[in-house]
């Protein structure tokens, strides 16, 4: 592993193979957890730790798992993982396990972690497939944070709200005037597909932008 | 007649599989082997769920509790009382009154071994969007010393000011005039917002979710006040 195949699984996660705005898996807790940036990111940190973990015991283990069983032993160590850090969030980040409720064992049903296990972690090296995990889990972070962000700012004039179950001592922004009614759709699931389907457009847009000075810029490089 | 024609499937079914039987290594040694590996796996996580469980135990349970008094702070300030509320519990079978038809703790706090208040969860079945599970301090008596909500399904933004986390007005939030308006003795008819004629403010367009709460803390106040005497009674477990 040099540095380009780190940069390459990085750019892969984050941006070409994004789940949130470009694979589109696991929507569910992406938009019912994305009323603020804090819950959003919380949630998003978890699953970027589940991913890493279960994509690096999955790559440590690969020869061992015969071709046939894949699939239940892989949901079993996803599973044993994500109950792990369930328990380990209860523990310690009580107030915060409180908000994301159920939405942690549902990790365990979110696609996107085995999508990953399946097609990269079961083929390649546990750093490698961590670090796949990770970027893969960022790249849905990365939605989540800015998702919530936008939905919590219209929505209630806030920012950062509930960050000092996380951090104390630090505490949310209240970016409109406090009498600011709120703007209840942003807050509500037809307000998540709203932003989110914003996102894909603006992706997709970026991305043509991109090919189409693409071709010009490769001719002017042969010159 | 169905069974007629499902007979010769079974044959060729039958037939197809006989050739793969014969192949190396064999599918009962792949099969044996797979589920000897699988036992394995999950053996290991069990094992490692196991252990983290118990390593985490005693701080989820401290936590619950931590949590559960600083529910109580809120509506019944420690001042008010020297026992250990968390101990001193008994358990109602269910009680129909609170809209409970399952078991629920009453914590009971004393001063110096006399009653001071009761403190137990009640659920108001006319919430907008669904039950609204709600904790109730009641003194012995039978004042309403405080009520929080405890868990929720209405409409955010509109009815969830019955939520003090969620209420716009942070200085004096709607669910506060149960401990500030003193609500003693008052009747059944007092118990509703003031624009069905009782004695408590609400927000206008939003009545429905005050409505149940306010109806849920009368009920459960008029229980207090009837099952006093064997509710401070009844021995802790």
């Amino acid at each position: 592993m040099n540095s380009a195949e780190f940069r390459a699984i990085a750019e892969n996660g984050i941006w070409r193979q994004n789940t949130g705005i470009v694979q589109l898996l696991g929507l569910c807790p992406l938009l019912a957890i994305s009323t603020s940036f804090v819950n959003g990111v919380s949630l998003a940190l978890a699953t970027v730790l589940v991913m890493a973990m279960s994509s690096g015991a999955v790559a440590a283990l690969r020869t061992l798992i015969p071709y046939e069983i894949r699939i239940p032993v892989f949901i079993l160590i996803i599973a044993a993982l994500v109950t792990c850090l369930d328990l380990a969030m209860n523990a310690w980040l009580h107030e915060l396990y409180l908000v994301l409720g159920i939405f942690i064992p549902l990790i365990v049903t979110n696609c996107i972690v085995l999508a990953r296990v399946e097609a990269f972690a079961s083929k390649n090296t546990p750093l490698a497939a961590a670090w796949d995990g990770a970027m893969m889990g960022t790249g849905l972070l990365v939605v989540l944070a800015i998702l919530g962000g936008m939905r919590e700012l219209i929505g209630s004039g806030t920012l950062f709200a509930g960050i000092e179950t996380i951090i104390p001592g630090t505490h949310g922004l209240q970016i409109a005037p406090a009498d600011y009614p709120g703007f209840l759709v942003a807050i509500l699931p037809p307000g998540a597909f709203i932003c989110l389907g914003c996102f894909i457009a603006g992706r997709n847009w970026l991305d043509a932008r991109a090919a189409k000075h693409a071709p010009a810029a490769a001719s002017a490089a042969a010159h | 007649m169905s069974e007629e024609q499902a007979r010769p499937e079974e044959q060729e079914a039958h037939l197809e599989i006989a050739p793969e039987e014969d192949q190396p290594p064999g599918l009962i040694d792949t099969s044996v082997r797979s589920a000897a590996l699988l036992f394995g796996f999950a053996l290991v996580c069990t094992a490692l769920m196991a252990w983290i469980y118990g390593a985490t135990l005693p701080s989820i349970t401290a936590a619950a509790e931590r949590e559960k008094m600083k529910l109580i702070d809120e509506i019944l300030p420690r001042a008010l009382y020297d026992n250990n509320l968390l101990a001193d519990t008994i358990e109602l079978p269910s009680a129909p009154d609170l809209g409970q038809d399952e078991a629920i703790p009453v914590y009971r706090a004393r001063k110096g071994g006399q009653p001071v208040a009761l403190v137990f969860e009640a659920i108001a079945p006319e919430g907008y969007g669904g039950p609204i599970r709600l904790v109730i301090a009641v003194g012995a008596d039978a004042t309403v010393l405080g009520v929080r909500v405890v868990a929720h399904k209405e409409t955010p933004g509109l009815g969830d000011y019955i939520d003090p986390r969620k209420d716009k007005n942070k200085k004096d939030p709607w669910i506060e005039q149960f401990s500030t308006r003193g609500a003693t003795g008052l009747s059944e008819a007092d118990w509703k917002v003031k624009k069905d004629g009782g004695r408590f403010d609400y927000m206008t367009g939003a009545t429905i979710s005050p409505r149940a709460v306010l109806q849920a803390v009368g009920r459960a106040a008029r229980f207090a006040a009837a099952e006093r005497e064997r509710l401070y009674a009844v021995q802790p477990k």
